[in-house]
């Protein structure tokens, strides 16, 4: 998906104006730090995972997805994930009381120690494989252009580049089929591009480090 | 544009917006709903605002720039070095210390959404998650770091990263130069968060005095 939040390289995004580090408050507003933690917590539902989540962002206009602040982002992907996922109906968004019955499936619901367990035990993308991969460092790859509509990780800047493996990282889950609710295992490479291979105006003296998953590359001349 | 740097000016004193009333009503519809608890939410909310955060990534930069042996297993695996420090959890699960050399300078952006080492840095400044950032880190680094205040020689190489998957960088910022008597302890004044991000480097004794501690 041609989306507004594959941003690398894109032109006239202004200047970046950081705040001070020592001034900088974690959240900026109450309704930022609450979109924050319902994410989490209905995340913890386990009704959907960190690509669907990604995914439900990304589907936006563009326009729409680069003008929202980060958090509205968010706002935007978790409501239409509780929709989609049918634990709210779409005409209780905005209201404060619900007007259908409770949801009768049984959902666990953590509470604060389930919560901090699932927070410290994170989730590792890794997965068991019987396969070989494709490729090994040294290899010089090409990045296909992208022909699904739906998500993906391979950044736009890189489709159509060449580069070279640096490191085989195992096999992680895929983003493309985990969007999708399927979890399967691909194996995933670190990729070193020389920044003029990117950019036409590059220096020689950058390279752009990008992990791609195995269905992204194939084998370029070396 | 983003307009996360513009609305927090006013939060105090203007009445309710329209996307503060939508939160409160989305938080209200899942309470009732029970599907949220209102002790988790603040619980998490509590964590990432005052426990996770950038003093355990300068933890542990501190600590790899005096102890040898240290350095050597967080290079080896990160992950598992970090979480003998006790840091460990979501956006950490698989993590990768990139050092800063003579030769090699490393800046670290998710173009893709903003994928950033929660469990070191904890949760990312606006700037990291802005369009303005994300587009041009990866086209057009040196001026990137220009607009921070860094200037590198020209010789040196830039290497960024883009956290496309669920690998999370963080750099290893050089060790000040003037700092070889400095206690762990005290070096850890000088690692700021940007310098883990690979936007700035670490500060030096003299800015540091200028800073004040």
């Amino acid at each position: 998906m041609k989306g507004g939040h594959d941003l690398g390289g894109q032109p006239e995004m202004g200047p970046i104006n950081p705040e001070p580090e020592s001034k900088e408050p974690v959240f900026h507003a109450e309704w930022e730090r609450r979109v924050f933690g319902l994410t989490l917590a209905t995340g913890m539902l386990g009704k959907w995972n960190i690509d669907e989540s990604r995914h439900a962002r990304e589907r936006q206009d563009p326009l729409a997805y680069v003008e929202n602040s980060y958090y509205e982002n968010w706002l935007e992907g978790l409501e239409k994930l509780l929709v989609e996922k049918g634990l709210v109906d779409i005409e209780e968004l905005g209201q404060t009381a619900s007007t259908l019955p409770q949801t009768t499936e049984s959902l666990t619901v953590p509470n604060p120690e389930i919560a901090q367990k699932i927070l410290s035990a994170g989730a590792p993308s890794t997965m068991g494989t019987d396969s070989e991969p494709l490729f090994r460092s040294g290899d010089s790859v090409l990045v296909r252009a992208s022909e699904i509509a739906g998500h993906t990780r391979a950044p736009r800047y890189a489709q159509g580049v060449i580069g070279t493996v640096a490191a085989q990282l195992g096999c992680h889950s895929f983003p493309d089929s985990n969007a999708l609710g399927i979890h399967e295992g691909k194996f995933l490479y670190r990729v070193i591009f020389s920044g003029v291979d990117l950019w036409s105006h590059s220096s020689t003296q950058t390279e752009v480090l990008i992990d791609l998953w195995e269905p992204y590359l194939v084998a370029a001349a070396n | 544009m983003p307009h996360d740097h513009h609305q927090h000016d006013h939060e105090h004193t203007d009445p309710p917006s329209d996307l503060e009333l939508r939160v409160k009503a989305l938080e209200s519809l899942l309470v009732e709903k029970g599907l949220v608890r209102p002790e988790t939410l603040n619980s998490i909310i509590e964590t990432y605002e005052h426990k996770v955060g950038p003093r355990n990534g300068a933890h542990v930069v501190a600590k790899a720039w005096t102890d040898p042996e240290f350095k050597q297993a967080l290079m080896n695996d990160a992950t598992e070095a970090v979480a003998s420090l006790g840091y460990c959890g979501r956006q950490g699960e698989h993590l990768e210390v990139v050092e800063n050399t003579n030769e090699t300078h490393n800046l670290v952006v998710c173009t893709l959404c903003s994928c950033y080492p929660w469990t070191v840095l904890g949760l990312p400044p606006a700037w990291y998650k802005s369009a303005p950032y994300r587009s041009r880190a990866v086209s057009d680094p040196r001026g990137v770091l220009e607009e921070f205040g860094t200037e590198l020689d020209d010789k040196k190489k830039i290497r960024v990263w883009d956290s496309t998957s669920e690998m999370r960088y963080l750099v290893l910022p050089q060790r000040p130069v003037g700092t070889e008597s400095w206690s762990e302890h005290d070096l850890q004044q000088l690692v700021s968060r940007n310098s883990m991000i690979g936007v700035e480097l670490a500060r030096s004794p003299e800015q540091e005095d200028e800073g004040g501690k």
